[in-house]
């Protein structure tokens, strides 16, 4: 069973009556959180807003900042969706959590780091010469990243094929923990600050009110996602990996190589996860060892928003939570009088994941599971 | 006649001769591939372990007081063989043994062991030690002395923060990277020659060697310990007297200085600057290896023997002893916080506050088999109710009803942090509850995730800004109280000795509580569940409420940790509530062994007092950089070769082992399978497991 519905017919219990009330609760803010906020639109020194931020006026959002947070959310988004792929095959194919997909993520954006800074020191990280650089950048990311989704694959993953479920899903913890580690110990633990991305990334497109790096990072994500579902829809491997995750056996018996059709499904999702790294580095410009973590998480919930297993829902998922992520602090939180709400954002996004699950557990999408998975 | 002795002895001599041919060709039939395979694995290591620090880190600690003046980093006056050292040569040897082990199947003759292992840890440790070569070279390469002040660059220094002079000194052994070109080669082929070398000797033998070894390391890093316990106790044996001191808070108070009886002995082990002496090295050995051989000669079989006829009394009979064992050992931690120093009190008490939550994880994970990834929550929720009970400090919002349990000058008033604890339970519970109803009924994994968010959201909480009239924010609550005991004396941070008590006591309920669960109906309903979910709830389990059962018991048990921890700490901070801590107990229940509670125990002793807490330190200080790593490493390698931990728990480790035992069943012909009803089996293996 996949989450907390009641099975039809069977008497309400206690705890599906909490459960109930508990949808009741969380949908039911949302709703006055949301009225409260057109109603603040509408008139800042409404009843409600003076009740719930203490005697003052809320204060109004203008469309610029509106405009604002929803590029940022859908930027932040893309990433998120290029990350949730991986999680999304590797559960489609495997079952499996691979909770150290954010540290594949986070290797992405420390190659983008060591690789741009050594090209700044050479003056390449700027004008025109820039475009060939950073594609430069974004293979060489592509390429660490797939690698370290393929050993990780190879040293803790493979080994335990077969065993119970949450075997290989704490083990995917230990290698997350020690990725991290690793880094720290390597590269030292503070914050790694990218170079100075060229002045025309920073610009805002005149029109649009668009900062061009933010275009940049969702049209990257696009291309990439166009060239997934390309891949996993049109081609051989994609058809082959597609078979294996309906089902392990029969794919076997058709003659498709398991092993390497889940070799191909880490190296896949890996790569996605280092274009999301070194995209993060850009739009970001910093990276630490634990930049990973969060991500993933998030894209994780991403990929269960959208529905496991399925590569769209992947993507629109992580647009959604990006989006929900940028958009709630100030939309729900804050006309509901919650003080610092920004600060709130990540609970935000853990709240999603449990509402979703609650509500609805497939995912806005739907899964596509394997059938000893949907068991 | 003199003839045929001649002739018989050329016939020896040639049967000899063909016979030194036939050892000589088999030493260089080797497994090439497995060989190269693990020497890459050895270059790998020693590379990543030098990058990462690890032996200029722990070079400041001496093993071995020696020789050579100048080959040591940290040290330019020191002598001898460092642990940074030892965190290298280390891998040779293990990798040199690992290489000649193999899997024996029954019927299946095990190849011959011979002079071919041996080359084949030397090809491992050359190959390893080539590795570590290429990286000299590489620094070599990359060093530039700085023409001005003589000051040698790097570099690759920039990314890479170990990437210095400090290694290249150490790998080079400050003799230049021509030497270190082949004397890494050598050293590690030797090494792991050595490594290799251990499986051909016999058993006694190598367990000797293997005693000594270990002996030998463990007495130089915990020189420190053996300080502590013999000075206190050689005090003690000196002047009897000190005993009367025992119940205050300084056993030397008042008492003439006295030198432990041990101080020869320690003087005679241990050099002035640190580490072991060139005689303390002989004496150790010899002592850890003679015990060993006594060991193996004297009582060998015997502790087998024991033990089976002590299994084969009747259970009242085993219940009587193990209660006189459990009352002899629980004497034994009373007295014990009296032989040792303040700073093994303290390491003990944090031991004590993990092996709660270790104890209650255990109960979570390991009986009912919920992966609870966000346990730090029910640890942040005791710490923060006691808190604010307790504190003075708390946030103003506070409504006036909520009691405080501080007096108006500021003092912990009597008792009250036992009320509190009561209702820090309930909280607890609450919480337990609240978090487990919604999950209860996802799939494992989704559920390790969900509580994970959990855990995420109630740190988040106690962080933000909305709620910090209540819990201080990032500032967190500070001037909390000890927990007062009227006579008993209070019990803060200041006195470790205390705390170690408390811990004591509150772990010995948890212990008795785990322990009687664990047989009781709901236990034995949690491992069904554990098992089988749908079986579980098909054989009338009603597996909700039972889980939701496991998660309040994990819950009140890790409160009691928090209530604890925030009495001893006097102050709380939403950073000692990061999901590092879920993780790091999550490790210490693995390691020692889901579902048993003694393998819980020695998992806390030896990961969080020999390693450390997240923020604790443990006995190896060395280590505290490293400890994370440490951690993650050894989560993934319990995982992947012995997923039952360390102390297994029977039928835990008779679940994960389901096929090999049916297929040991199945090769002693004791199972019928049906031919080719693989599936009919796996039901009946449970059944034939022996018990």
């Amino acid at each position: 069973m996949t989450a907390a519905v009641r099975v039809k017919g069977a008497p309400r219990t206690g705890v599906d009556w909490f459960l109930l009330l508990l949808r009741v609760l969380l949908i039911g803010l949302i709703v006055i959180g949301l009225l409260a906020f057109i109603a603040q639109q509408i008139d800042p020194g409404n009843a409600f807003a003076k009740w719930t931020h203490d005697g003052e006026e809320a204060s109004r959002l203008t469309w610029p900042q509106f405009r604002g947070l929803i590029v940022t959310g859908l930027s932040q988004g893309a990433m998120y969706g290029l990350i949730a792929l991986g999680y999304s095959m590797v559960y489609g194919v495997l079952g499996f959590i691979n909770f150290a997909h954010g540290e594949v993520f986070m290797v992405g954006a420390f190659t983008g780091f060591i690789m741009s800074t050594k090209f700044d020191e050479a003056g390449w990280w700027d004008g025109w010469i820039f475009i060939p650089v950073i594609l430069f950048t974004i293979l060489v990311c592509t390429l660490v990243a797939t690698a370290t989704a393929v050993i990780m694959e190879r040293v803790a993953y493979r080994p335990l094929r077969g065993s119970p479920r949450l075997i290989p899903l704490i083990t995917s913890i230990g290698v997350s923990f020690f990725i991290q580690n690793a880094v720290i110990l390597l590269f030292g633990p503070g914050a790694k600050g990218y170079p100075p991305n060229p002045e025309w990334l920073e610009e805002t497109i005149p029109g649009l009110g668009i900062e061009v790096k933010k275009l940049l990072v969702i049209i990257v994500a696009a291309i990439s996602m166009a060239g997934l579902w390309y891949f996993v829809e049109r081609t051989k491997t994609g058809k082959a990996m597609r078979a294996v995750a309906e089902d392990k056996e029969i794919a076997s018996l058709m003659g498709i190589d398991v092993n390497r059709t889940i070799v191909t499904t880490f190296a896949v999702g890996g790569a996605m996860a280092g274009i999301a790294g070194i995209l993060w580095g850009i739009l970001f410009k910093s990276v630490i060892a634990t930049t990973g973590f969060l991500p993933g998480i998030k894209a994780f919930t991403a990929a269960v928003v959208g529905g496991v297993g399925n590569l769209g829902g992947a993507m629109a998922g992580g647009v959604s939570l990006g989006g929900a992520e940028a958009l709630a602090p100030l939309m729900l939180l804050e006309p509901l009088g919650v003080e610092g709400p920004s600060q709130l954002r990540d609970a935000v996004v853990f709240t999603l994941l449990i509402l979703v699950l609650l509500v609805k557990p497939t995912g806005l999408f739907g899964e596509r599971l394997s059938a000893e998975d949907r068991a | 006649m003199s003839d045929i002795t001649a002739d018989v002895a050329m016939t020896e001599l040639a049967d000899g001769l063909s016979e030194a041919t036939e050892v000589v060709k088999g030493a260089f039939e080797i497994d090439r591939s497995k060989a190269v395979r693990f020497g890459g694995l050895l270059a790998l290591a020693l590379v990543f372990i030098s990058l990462v620090g690890m032996p200029v880190g722990m070079d400041g600690r001496q093993i071995l007081y020696w020789i050579n003046p100048d080959v040591y980093v940290n040290h330019p006056d020191g002598q001898g063989l460092s642990l940074g050292y030892v965190a290298l040569f280390l891998w040779p040897l293990l990798l040199g043994w690992a290489v000649g082990s193999e899997v024996v199947l029954e019927g299946m003759a095990a190849t011959k062991r011979g002079a071919h292992d041996l080359v084949t840890g030397l090809v491992v440790g050359v190959i390893g030690g080539l590795g570590v070569s290429v990286l000299t070279m590489l620094l070599a390469w990359d060093r530039e002395i700085n023409p001005e002040n003589g000051v040698p660059a790097y570099g690759m220094r920039d990314p890479l923060v170990n990437w210095n002079e400090d290694l290249y000194i150490l790998l080079t052994f400050n003799r230049g990277w021509t030497f270190a070109l082949w004397a890494w080669p050598l050293l590690a082929g030797l090494l792991a020659m050595f490594g290799a070398g251990l499986r051909l000797m016999s058993d006694p033998i190598r367990k000797a060697i293997v005693a000594a070894l270990l002996a030998i390391v463990a007495v130089s890093i915990f020189q420190f310990l053996v300080d502590d316990l013999l000075g206190g106790l050689g005090e003690t044996i000196a002047d009897p007297g000190r005993l009367s001191n025992f119940f205050g808070d300084d056993p030397d108070a008042g008492r003439p200085n006295v030198d432990s009886v041990f101080d020869g002995l320690l003087d005679f082990v241990y050099a002035k600057t640190g580490g072991l002496r060139l005689q303390g090295v002989i004496f150790v050995g010899v002592v850890a290896a003679g015990l060993s051989l006594l060991g193996s000669y004297v009582t060998r079989g015997r502790v087998k023997a024991a033990r089976q006829a002590y299994l084969d009394r009747p259970v009242a009979e085993r219940t009587t002893s193990s209660a006189i064992g459990m009352v002899v050992i629980a004497l034994a931690l009373i007295i014990l916080p009296f032989f040792t120093g303040k700073i093994v009190n303290e390491l003990l008490a944090n031991v004590g506050i993990f092996l709660l939550l270790a104890l209650g994880l255990n109960i979570v994970v390991g009986l009912a088999g919920i992966l609870d990834l966000g346990y730090v929550a029910f640890f942040a929720v005791g710490g923060y109710t006691t808190a604010v009970l307790t504190s003075a400090g708390r946030g103003e919002s506070w409504p006036s009803w909520v009691p405080l349990f501080v007096t108006d000058d500021g003092e912990a008033v009597v008792g009250g942090w036992i009320i509190a604890l009561v209702l820090v339970m309930i909280f607890a519970a609450l919480t337990g509850l609240l978090i487990g109803a919604p999950v209860i009924r996802m799939r494992g994994d989704y559920l390790a995730i969900v509580t994970l968010g959990f855990g995420e959201i109630i740190r988040l909480l106690f962080l933000s800004d909305w709620l910090k009239g209540y819990f201080g924010g990032a500032q967190g609550i500070t001037n909390i109280e000890g927990a007062d005991f009227g006579f008993l004396g209070t019990v803060t941070g200041v006195n470790p000795r205390s705390v170690f008590y408390l811990v004591l006591f509150f772990s010995a309920i948890a212990i008795y509580v785990s322990w009687r669960l664990e047989r009781s109906r709901l236990g034995r309903a949690w491992m069904a569940i554990r098992e089988d979910e749908s079986v579980a709830e098909a054989m009338g389990i009603n597996t909700v409420n039972m889980k939701l059962m496991a998660f309040v018991v994990g819950a009140v048990l890790a409160s009691f940790s928090g209530a604890i921890f925030s009495a001893k700490v006097g102050s709380i901070f939403p950073t000692s509530f990061l999901i590092l801590v879920s993780i790091i107990i999550l490790v210490v229940v693995i390691v020692g062994g889901m579902g048993n509670i003694m393998g819980v125990i020695a998992g806390s002793l030896v990961l969080i007092g020999v390693l450390g807490g997240p923020k604790q330190p443990g006995l190896l200080q060395e280590f505290s950089e490293y400890k994370l790593l440490i951690y993650g490493a050894l989560l993934i390698w319990m995982m992947l070769k012995r997923p039952e931990g360390l102390v297994p728990n029977a039928r835990r480790s008779r679940e994960l082992h389901q096929e090999e035992f049916l297929q040991d069943a199945w090769l002693k012909g004791e199972v019928d399978t049906g031919d080719d009803e693989g599936e009919e089996g796996d039901a009946v293996a449970t059944e034939v497991a022996p018990a």
